[in-house]
């Protein structure tokens, strides 16, 4: 018997299409909730404990209840820029039930008094946008979006808003800038989007999975949902696993089960003769957890207890083959690419932390640069408008923190082999292929090194 | 002091090597306020307009309209940028600070197909440094490799459970291994759809529950 909820037949042929969709009971749910007043069906969103599945975990319920009430034009904002590396779960349900996601946006600016609605897709997700706006079209058509929808006086208008490639307008406010036409620099906040956001109106910004949850939750009523998951993570949730285990892919699960069984047994665990070196529970913007946190249970609370969080629900799993040097760099070049450069922290923090990382590796660091490096992470947190840099600092900080014998075994080999070789100091491309992951591992006892 | 080097409609060719004109009105929009207007094909004019109708403030079509723009001209070449300026009403420099900000829209001329290789962690867990390394090697093997193909390492494009991957066109492709490369660059040279058996689009939930 299949328990799920947003994947239940995600692979019926024709779901995409409203026809399907409605012989499944779509839109059964808006109907529902549009017989019902807007607080009522916050009332619904409220009880159903849901948090963002985006990557902060704030309460849905909440951010509804934070628009101000009043007849000014409203906004909704559908965040669909799924950049978070290690995160594909938005892909999937777009592709696959894009009606349940439209749905979800018609019952969530009811809820709201929103009358203008946007998702912002990534520029990359080019088959997943056009399933979008043909579903879009299916539902214009059939009087689910538009005016006074099914006879209510709701209106509502929807633009699928294509992105060009920007991680960081995945962030709120970088991504209104964004869809406002400019560059996309996150905004100080307060104020917040809920109180001037887009074209300085009052936004809501929910993230793909966490709207597409709403017609469910319409459908079982909150209280029920909240029965699912545990006390302060209620529900189900999509996880995205990939890296070094068998089965990567996207799963379902109910919140709090540990960890374990969401890589041993929906993955299958890391690939043959290996064994987990580390794990981001959350996308890679998540510290890392080692083989000694399996047992935690995968929820919001719990993630952040053990240090780490739960983040947008992506797994990516690392085994003992990989050097945490090679790690840490290819996750520091990321953001330095990213970093929009508009708060100085977060601009030169990711780039000096690369050039740290790349001293490691050819032999030029010593012990002393990790302490440097350790304390510019902490000088990156907490100190820009968004949480770019900190996205960066956390994960690095606790790789330095976790695997320090690593990171020393490994400027010591590095020095090594630069001081036999000084005119050719060994570079980072040199480096990785040949000696460093075998001294690494050395460094680690990992079987086979 | 060397010329100023300028289109023929009068501005100044952009680039931080050349010195700004301080006599000339930096923020000129294409056939407004007396500067001289582009010609513009009329079907990016009507994408744009198009576009531009859709949101309550229409400079948000700034992405969609060099979007369109790109598709025309291969690039956000200079002129494309000045076609949309005209149509937006705004300045070059508006439009040229967007493009600059987004991996997508292409400052520089480049080959006709993108294929955007992903190498960020989980691709590169599996292979995908090497995998770049192939492709990139096959293109500049290849005569038409320059005109034909944008080979580029990209960040995370979304799609680790078929890792290493690419996307070809806009296609998710994977997961590949060396061998396909010929096949890939083959497929796209033909026009065919690219390794069809390895599209994105065609797979599965992992999940197994969720089809039960």
């Amino acid at each position: 018997m299949s328990d799920k909820l947003l994947f239940k037949d995600i692979d019926e042929p024709g779901l995409n299409t409203l026809a399907v969709y409605r012989r499944r009971g779509g839109y059964e749910a808006l109907r529902q909730a549009l017989q019902l007043a807007p607080e009522d069906v916050l009332k619904q969103l409220e009880a159903s404990g849901l948090r963002g599945r985006g990557g902060a975990g704030f309460a849905m319920g909440k951010k509804v209840s934070f628009l101000p009430k009043g007849s000014m034009d409203k906004y909704l904002v559908c965040n669909a820029d799924e950049s978070e590396p290690g995160t594909f779960k938005d892909r999937e349900l777009m592709q696959k039930s894009p009606h349940m996601l439209l749905e979800g946006i018609v019952i969530a600016s009811y809820a709201a008094g929103a009358n203008r609605s946007f998702i912002y897709i990534r520029g990359e997700y080019v088959l997943q946008a056009d399933v979008l706006d043909a579903a879009l079209a299916e539902a214009r058509e059939a009087g689910y979006i538009g005016e006074q929808i099914l006879g209510s006086e709701h209106s509502l208008s929807l633009v699928v808003h294509r992105g060009a490639g920007a991680y960081i307008c995945g962030e709120e406010t970088g991504l209104l800038d964004s869809l406002e036409g400019k560059r996309g620099n996150p905004r100080l906040k307060p104020p917040f989007p809920a109180n001037q956001g887009l074209y300085q109106g009052p936004t809501l910004i929910n993230n793909v999975e966490t709207l597409s949850t709403v017609p469910t939750i319409m459908r079982m009523g909150g209280e029920e949902y909240a029965k699912l998951g545990v006390q302060t993570s209620t529900g189900t949730k999509l996880v995205s696993i990939s890296g070094q285990v068998r089965r990567p892919g996207n799963y379902e699960i109910e919140l709090g089960i540990p960890s374990r069984e969401i890589i041993f047994g929906l993955a299958g665990g890391p690939l043959e003769g290996r064994q987990i070196k580390c794990w981001f529970p959350g996308g890679s913007s998540a510290p890392v957890l080692t083989a000694e946190d399996l047992d935690v249970p995968y929820d919001f609370d719990s993630l952040a207890k053990a240090g780490s969080m739960l983040g947008s629900g992506a797994i990516i799993v690392v085994d003992d083959s990989t050097p945490i040097v090679e790690l840490a760099i290819k996750l520091a070049k990321f953001y330095r690419h990213e970093s929009c450069g508009k708060c100085t922290p977060c601009r030169e923090g990711t780039n000096w932390t690369v050039e740290m990382l790349e001293r490691i590796d050819s032999g030029e660091a010593t012990p002393m640069d990790l302490d440097i490096m350790a304390s510019v992470q902490e000088h990156i947190i907490g100190n820009c408008l968004c949480v770019l840099g900190d996205a960066m600092a956390m994960p690095i900080g606790s790789m330095i923190a976790k695997f320090r014998p690593e990171f020393e075994a490994h400027i010591e080999s590095a020095r090594a082999r630069a001081d036999l070789n000084p005119a050719h100091p060994a570079g980072h491309t040199a480096g990785h292929q040949a000696g460093a992951s075998e001294q690494a591992l050395a460094a680690q006892g990992a079987p086979g090194a | 002091m060397t010329p100023v080097p300028r289109y023929a409609h009068g501005s100044r060719v952009p680039g931080w090597d050349t010195p700004a004109d301080l006599d000339k009105d930096p923020a000129t929009i294409p056939g407004r306020g007396g500067s001289p207007s582009v010609p513009v094909p009329a079907e990016l004019r009507a994408e744009i307009e198009a576009s531009m109708a859709l949101y309550p403030n229409s400079h948000s079509a700034t992405l969609p309209a060099l979007q369109a723009a790109q598709r025309l001209h291969g690039w956000c070449s200079p002129e494309a940028i000045e076609q949309v300026a005209c149509v937006m009403g705004l300045t070059p420099a508006d439009l040229a600070a967007v493009a600059t900000f987004y991996d997508m829209l292409e400052t520089e001329p480049v080959g006709r197909h993108s294929v955007y290789v992903c190498t960020n962690i989980s691709c590169s867990l599996s292979g995908a440094d090497a995998l770049l390394a192939a492709v990139q090697e096959a293109v500049s093997e290849a005569a038409d490799g320059a005109s034909e193909f944008n080979v580029r390492a990209f960040e995370c494009l979304g799609a680790c459970d078929i890792a290493p991957m690419a996307s070809v066109d806009g296609v998710y492709v994977g997961p590949l291994s060396l061998a396909d490369v010929p096949a890939l660059l083959d497929d796209i040279r033909a026009g065919r759809p690219v390794l069809p058996e390895k599209q994105l689009a065609k797979r599965a939930c992992a999940d197994v529950e969720a089809n039960r």
